[in-house]
């Protein structure tokens, strides 16, 4: 029983992982950027959705919706302030840029929020679901988690295979030049990229502190580097392989934390993302680019 | 003059000079499939020790692919490359240029950060002699060895009259000196086998014409063999001695120019069949 | 033509230039803290600065030199600082003179590091470009995980390591060298300006001198065209291999001078943040520019402290300049001015040679 309840704990984590990973990987297919800033997202959505909920008593779903608005907001203005003018820029240039937006968001929250931990109450409520005659126990939060990550994972993968923004989005991975000459606005997509990874980044925050409760300027940091590991590791660039990814990762973290040892589960994290790529070099479900000769 | 091609014992034909040596590059049903489409099929090849061959075809026909799969940049799916009767199975295309082939590329891959003279002394990496701690020392055979690099790319440079040029960066050299700068990055590894893939591209006639005496110089001055990839018929039929001509990946026909002028399967692959009626 | 490097050619220029400019700066340096002008807050920072400056200068080396993106520095960092503190710690009783304890500690962090470098190029190297990156991020933490529940102490018995807890069981009159998440104590800090500036000379020569090697040109072969370079012979992974392990080394020294100059050291001081500090200044001061690089780490290092009087605001306003830096050098507009400054300076130095 032990053992489902540790798998349980980390699809649930996993999810987070997954969702979070969603922005970083459709970012890269689109704007072949690592959005360093991205995990701060994170941060910004929760802190949204602490704030609406616990301090002007907005209900929890007013709360999330509060949150993600925000996100997709910052997300478009700081694609079009801080990323659209290096397009054409080498990719070293935009990923400084992107740890400089990264260092302005927690030092912006910093000044706002104070470093003050704060407690991030669940937004679903302390209930659990029990099985098994109570020997087996899943918080409410660990359901929502889940199945939220399976919703967006259905509803994004209707929108990219069948919406003609979707198909658009996947045009520009492909080929910038190509998409903008067929008549495709580019601008558009990214932008509606950044929106989307955006807006999932503050959902996977409220879930991510509704879990694990607090909540400060740097919550988002670690959880944005290994869901950056995880989308990496499913294959960047692809959105299948962020959700592959994630889950995977999230698993392996709670089983390294059962039955490694707690302080060591991040370097066994690290250590099997260092195996696949060695096995599958461009990830597990990634393409490796063909290099024309 | 034309060459005479003579029939040697592996029934294929070289120069007659090169008959009583073994060739330079055997292909023995050299192929690359990939995804179910068969992108070279059955292409063999002998090359002599000194000869000049071409490599003509349309386009899309799989000549650069056929370099790739010479240098080792791909590995055929069947077939065998003996190169100066080495099989050259698993090679890296490293291992492969030290073994003695060395290339140009269809589109230029210079490096473009590197001086003219650097590019030229980056290819002869293997061949100056010191190691790390010479290096970061600055030792007395690090700087005869620098010295001795330094004299030799100018050399090599002056080959094709660049020698002025050697502090140039490479990335804001026109576009004729660029191709000519690669083909002399290439000679710089002292290749038994020199493939020069589209070295005319973009050259107006007289540049052409100077590029003609400038590999017919190289070929006087080292005794190297050199497979040409080219779409200026003029000056592959007058540089090469045997031609090779490819159309969907698979060999159409071998022989002197004067015979591949006027076989009718090349006509038809450049020209297309005369419409009946 | 007897010298190479003759002081026509602008390289060379840039070369010794740098060797200069560093060298003033220390001299300068010395002169204003024996007339006790430099504020007390400056000299602390000196040390750190050094250690900064050797740090982007090694990293330049795999950036700007390789091409290749490395996100997990600060572990060689890392490694160097535990084993060389470690060291000297060892070395106390039987190197009781300051400068030759610091210099061995400093070689041995070098040593360790490399060899981390060795071990960890193995598997990086044959990957590429973001993937590569993501792995050295990968390594990084895992270097800081490892280093944080790693205990090693010593007694009369000799070494004693664990991991996890503290399992050393070490006699009576032992002591607990590394002890975990607490790091290193007690430390004796024996680093000093004289040591970071040789260390700061010794890293540019060392990096200048292999930039303008068969192996330099072999490392920029390889990041301006990789299909290229394998074709003129050069086996890609034996270079990208010691351009990696020479940076580590570089990095691992800076390592152990920076702990040396603090009484306690920490494995997460050398995080991804770390990393990607140093990342910045390399950037900031040009990929493949050592000038840059040690410019760089100095102003960005200092800066933080002069904003000091915004207070609150001054790590917010550290984010904004990055950002305006980065979108102004990238901009084109703002390119094609300094352009066409720097060929109006051309065109006019050529008159003036020509009307004379």
């Amino acid at each position: 029983m032990t053992f489902l309840n540790f798998f349980i704990s980390g699809v649930s984590l996993g999810s987070i992982y997954a969702i979070i990973a969603l922005g970083y990987t459709m970012v890269y297919g689109i704007a072949k950027m690592l959005n360093f800033a991205h995990g701060d997202v994170i941060m910004v959505g929760a802190y949204v959705c602490f704030y609406a909920v616990f301090r002007f008593h907005l209900p929890a779903a007013a709360g999330v919706v509060l949150a993600m608005a925000v996100c997709t907001l910052l997300g478009i203005v700081v694609e079009k302030l801080a990323y659209k003018p290096l397009r054409q820029a080498p990719s070293l240039a935009v990923l400084i840029t992107a740890i400089g937006v990264s260092y302005f968001l927690q030092n912006t929250a910093l000044l706002l929020w104070t470093s003050n931990p704060k407690v991030f109450p669940s937004v679903v409520g302390h209930g659990a679901l029990k099985l098994f005659g109570g020997r087996l126990s899943i918080s409410h939060v660990t359901i929502v988690t889940i199945v939220s990550c399976l919703v967006i994972m259905t509803a994004l993968s209707w929108f990219v295979g069948r919406t003609r923004m979707g198909k658009a989005m996947r045009a520009c991975s492909e080929d910038k030049g190509a998409a903008l000459l067929m008549g495709i606005n580019v601008n558009a997509a990214i932008s509606l990229t950044f929106a989307i990874g955006s807006g999932l980044a503050a959902a996977a925050g409220v879930l991510l502190c509704s879990a694990y409760p607090t909540l400060m300027p740097t919550t988002g940091s670690l959880p944005g580097i290994k869901a950056f590991t995880a989308a990496v590791f499913g294959g960047i660039g692809s959105i299948p392989g962020a959700f592959l990814g994630g889950l995977l990762l999230g698993v392996i973290e709670i089983f390294a934390k059962a039955y490694i040892s707690t302080q060591l589960s991040d370097a066994v994290v690290f250590a099997v993302l260092i195996v696949v790529l060695l096995v599958k070099p461009a990830g597990l479900l990634g393409r490796q680019m063909q290099e024309k000769v | 003059m034309a060459t005479k091609l003579v029939p040697v014992p592996s029934r294929a034909m070289v120069p007659e000079r090169d008959a009583g040596r073994a060739p330079i590059l055997e292909c023995v049903n050299l192929g690359l499939t990939i995804g179910g489409l068969k992108i070279v099929e059955n292409f063999n090849l002998t090359i002599g020790r000194t000869e000049i061959a071409g490599l003509i075809g349309p386009n899309g026909a799989g000549k650069t692919t056929v370099f790739n799969l010479l240098t080792k940049v791909y590995h055929p799916t069947t077939g065998t490359v003996l190169l100066d009767g080495q099989d050259t199975a698993g090679m890296t295309p490293a291992q492969a240029n030290r073994l003695g082939i060395a290339r140009t590329f269809q589109n230029i891959r210079l490096f473009k950060n590197l001086s003219v003279a650097d590019n030229v002394k980056a290819a002869m990496t293997n061949d100056i002699h010191y190691g790390l701690f010479g290096a970061i020392l600055r030792l007395p055979r690090c700087r005869r060895q620098e010295l001795a690099a330094h004299h030799r790319a100018l050399k090599l440079l002056s080959i094709f009259d660049m020698q002025s040029l050697a502090d140039v960066k490479a990335g804001s050299l026109p576009y004729g000196a660029q191709r000519r700068l690669e083909i002399v990055r290439a000679l710089a590894t002292y290749p038994s086998l020199l493939l020069l893939d589209e070295p005319a591209a973009g050259m107006n006639p007289s540049e052409t014409h100077e590029l003609i005496d400038s590999i017919r110089r190289v070929h006087e001055t080292f005794p190297i063999a050199i497979i040409l990839i080219e779409h200026d018929m003029n000056l592959v039929m007058n540089l090469c001695e045997g031609i090779c001509v490819l159309n969907f990946g698979r060999v159409i026909a071998k022989g002197a120019p004067a015979d591949i002028q006027s076989n009718p399967d090349v006509i038809e692959a450049y020209l297309g069949r005369q419409k009946e009626g | 033509m007897k010298r190479l490097i003759s002081l026509k050619r602008p390289e060379a220029r840039r070369v010794y230039g740098t060797y200069a400019l560093v060298t003033l700066a220390y001299v300068i340096l010395q002169i204003m803290i024996s007339t006790r002008t430099l504020s007390s807050s400056m000299k602390g920072m000196l040390v750190p600065i050094c250690a900064y400056m050797v740090m982007t200068v090694a990293l330049n080396l795999v950036v700007g030199v390789l091409g290749e993106l490395s996100l997990g520095h600060a572990g060689f960092m890392s490694v160097g600082a535990f084993t060389g503190v470690a060291c000297a710690i060892l070395l106390q009783s039987a190197v009781p003179w300051a400068p030759l304890r610091l210099s061995v500690s400093m070689a041995a962090g070098a040593a360790f590091a490399a060899l981390g470098g060795f071990l960890i190029g193995i598997p990086v190297l044959r990957l590429k470009g973001d993937y590569l990156a993501i792995v050295t991020l990968a390594f990084g933490e895992i270097i800081k995980s490892v280093l944080n529940n790693f205990y090693m102490g010593v007694d009369k018995a000799g070494l004693h390591v664990s991991m996890l807890a503290d399992t050393t069981g070490l006699l009576p009159g032992g002591r607990l060298i590394v002890g975990g998440p607490m790091g290193i104590g007690g430390i004796r800090k024996i680093a000093t300006l004289d040591a970071g500036f040789a260390l700061v000379m010794i890293a540019l020569i060392v990096v200048y001198n292999l930039i303008n090697s068969r192996m330099g040109r072999a490392f920029q072969a390889v990041r301006d065209d990789r299909i290229a370079a394998e074709s003129v012979g050069i086996d890609v992974t034996r270079y990208k291999m010691t351009a990696f392990v020479v940076s580590a080394a570089l990095a691992g020294a800076a390592g152990c001078l920076f702990a040396m100059n603090y009484s306690t050291i920490v494995a997460n001081k050398f995080d991804f943040n770390t990393s990607i500090l140093i990342l910045v200044f390399v950037v900031l001061g040009g990929q493949g520019n050592m000038l840059g690089s040690v410019a760089a780490a100095a102003a960005l290092t200092i800066l933080p402290e002069k904003l000091r009087e915004f207070r609150d605001y001054r790590m917010l306003i550290y984010a904004a300049m990055l950002i305006a830096i980065m979108l102004g050098s990238n901009n084109a507009a703002v390119r094609n001015f300094f352009a066409r400054l720097r060929s109006f300076g051309r065109a006019s130095k050529e008159e003036a040679s020509h009307g004379h």
